[in-house]
C-alpha cells in the first residue's frame, strides 16, 4: 500500500511539473508559431499578386482571402487546399479569378513527397502551368502533351503526387463554388 | 572526459551501437538536416540525462521507464515548439522526426544505462559526448547523400558549397532510402575497418 501510493504520487508529481512546464513554453511560441503560418501565407498571396491587397473572410467556416487593389476593386480570391500526397499531406495556396473560372496561380506551402520526384511540384515548370488554367471544369492531368485549357503535364515518375495536387485542387475547388454561388 | 570521449569513437551510438536507426536513415538528406538532427538530440539527452541522474533516487524502480519517457517527451516537444517558432523551414523539412526523438532509443537507453546510475557530471559528460557523436554521424551521413544526390553540401544555409560542375547529373537514389543503407553500411564498414 505505502509502495502504491509513493509510485502514484512521484508519478503525478512529474508529469504536472512537466505539463506545467510545457505550457509555459508554449504560450510564449504559440505567438510566433502563428505569425510564422501568416506570413507563409502572405508571402504566398504577394507572389501570386503582388499587386493585390489580401482581406480575410469567413463565409460557412471557410477561410478565403479577398485580393483587391484601389484601382480595380476586386481581383481574385485566394484560399488554402490541403490534402493526401503520396508520402504525407501537401498544403497548397491557391488564387483564383474572381468568377472562379481561372487560377491565378498556385504555391505549395507544405510537402513531403519524394525527393527528386514527387518533390518537383514545388518546381516552376509544374506549378507555372496552373497559371490561368481553366477550371470551369475539373482539372486533368495527361501525360505528353495537353490539348485543353484545363489540362496540366504531369511529372514523369510522379503521378501520383501529381494526381493529388489535382484531386485536391478540384475538391476544394468544387466545394468553394457551392458556398460561394449560395452567399454571392 | 572518459565518459565524454567514448560516444564521440570507440562507442559511436551510430557506427558502433547501431542505435536510432530511424531518424538516422530518414532525415540524412541534407547536411543541414541531419545537423539539426543532431542538435535536438544533443539537447534532449543533456537535459534528460541531467533530470534523470538528479532525480534517480526518488524514482520508483517500477515505474522507472514511464518517469523517463514523460521527461524525454517534454524536451522533445520543447525543441519542437522552438523549431516552429524559430526555424519554421527546418521544422517543416524534419517534419514528423522531432516527435519521434521521444521513442529514439539512444535518449532512453543513456538515461537507463548511465544517467540513472552515475553522478550528474559523468551523466552530462555522457550525454555531451553521445549526443555530439550522433549529430556529426548524422553529419557526415547527410554530407555524403546531399553530395552525389543533389551535388550541394548546406544547401540552405549561408554556407551553400556547389562541389559538382552545374553539368553533374544527381544520383537521385543517393537522397532515397537505398542511398542511406547504402551509406551507412560503407560508413560501419569503414568504421569496423580502422578499429581493426
Amino acid at each position: 500500500m505505502k509502495e502504491t501510493i509513493k509510485i502514484t504520487s512521484v508519478l503525478t508529481v512529474v508529469c504536472m511539473l512537466c505539463a506545467f512546464f510545457l505550457s509555459f513554453v508554449y504560450d510564449k511560441a504559440q505567438i510566433k508559431i502563428k505569425e510564422n503560418k501568416k506570413k507563409d501565407i502572405e508571402d504566398a498571396i504577394s507572389k501570386l499578386m503582388p499587386e493585390a491587397s489580401a482581406e480575410k473572410i469567413e463565409i460557412d467556416n471557410e477561410q478565403i482571402y479577398r485580393l483587391s487593389n484601389k484601382k480595380n476593386g476586386l481581383l481574385a480570391y485566394a484560399f488554402i487546399a490541403s490534402g493526401q500526397g503520396y508520402q504525407g499531406k501537401i498544403k497548397m495556396l491557391v488564387v483564383v479569378d474572381s468568377s472562379f473560372k481561372k487560377l491565378e496561380g498556385i504555391e505549395v506551402l507544405e510537402s513531403i513527397e519524394t525527393p527528386g520526384l514527387g518533390a518537383k511540384i514545388q518546381e516552376k515548370r509544374f506549378k507555372n502551368q496552373f497559371n490561368g488554367l481553366d477550371v470551369s471544369s475539373p482539372i486533368e492531368y495527361v501525360q505528353g502533351s495537353p490539348d485543353k485549357d484545363n489540362q496540366i503535364v504531369a511529372i514523369t515518375g510522379a503521378t501520383v503526387s501529381s494526381r493529388a495536387v489535382t484531386n485536391i485542387l478540384n475538391k476544394k475547388i468544387e466545394e468553394l463554388k457551392k458556398i460561394m454561388e449560395i452567399k454571392l | 572526459m572518459k565518459n565524454f570521449i567514448k560516444g564521440l569513437w570507440r562507442e559511436h551510438p551510430i557506427f558502433r551501437q547501431l542505435l536510432g536507426m530511424c531518424p538516422t536513415l530518414a532525415v540524412t538528406t541534407s547536411a543541414l538536416n541531419g545537423l539539426s538532427m543532431g542538435l535536438a538530440v544533443v539537447f534532449v539527452l543533456f537535459f534528460s540525462s541531467l533530470v534523470v541522474s538528479t532525480i534517480k533516487r526518488i524514482i520508483p524502480h517500477q515505474v522507472r521507464i514511464a518517469v523517463y519517457t514523460v521527461i524525454i517527451a517534454t524536451f522533445v516537444t520543447i525543441v519542437d515548439i522552438f523549431l516552429k517558432a524559430q526555424f519554421p523551414d527546418i521544422s517543416k523539412a524534419l517534419g514528423p522526426y522531432i516527435p519521434l526523438i521521444i521513442v529514439n532509443c539512444i535518449i532512453l537507453g543513456r538515461c537507463e544505462a548511465f544517467a540513472s546510475k552515475h553522478n550528474i557530471s559523468s551523466s552530462l559528460s555522457d550525454a555531451l559526448g553521445m549526443g555530439l557523436g550522433f549529430t556529426w554521424g548524422l553529419f557526415l551521413l547527410g554530407s555524403i547523400r546531399e553530395l552525389f544526390g543533389a551535388g550541394t553540401i548546406l544547401a540552405g544555409t549561408a554556407f551553400k558549397i556547389e562541389v559538382m560542375p552545374s553539368a553533374y547529373n544527381p544520383l537521385i537514389v543517393m537522397i532515397l532510402p537505398a542511398g542511406a543503407f547504402l551509406v551507412l553500411g560503407l560508413l560501419v564498414a569503414i568504421m569496423n575497418r580502422i578499429e581493426q
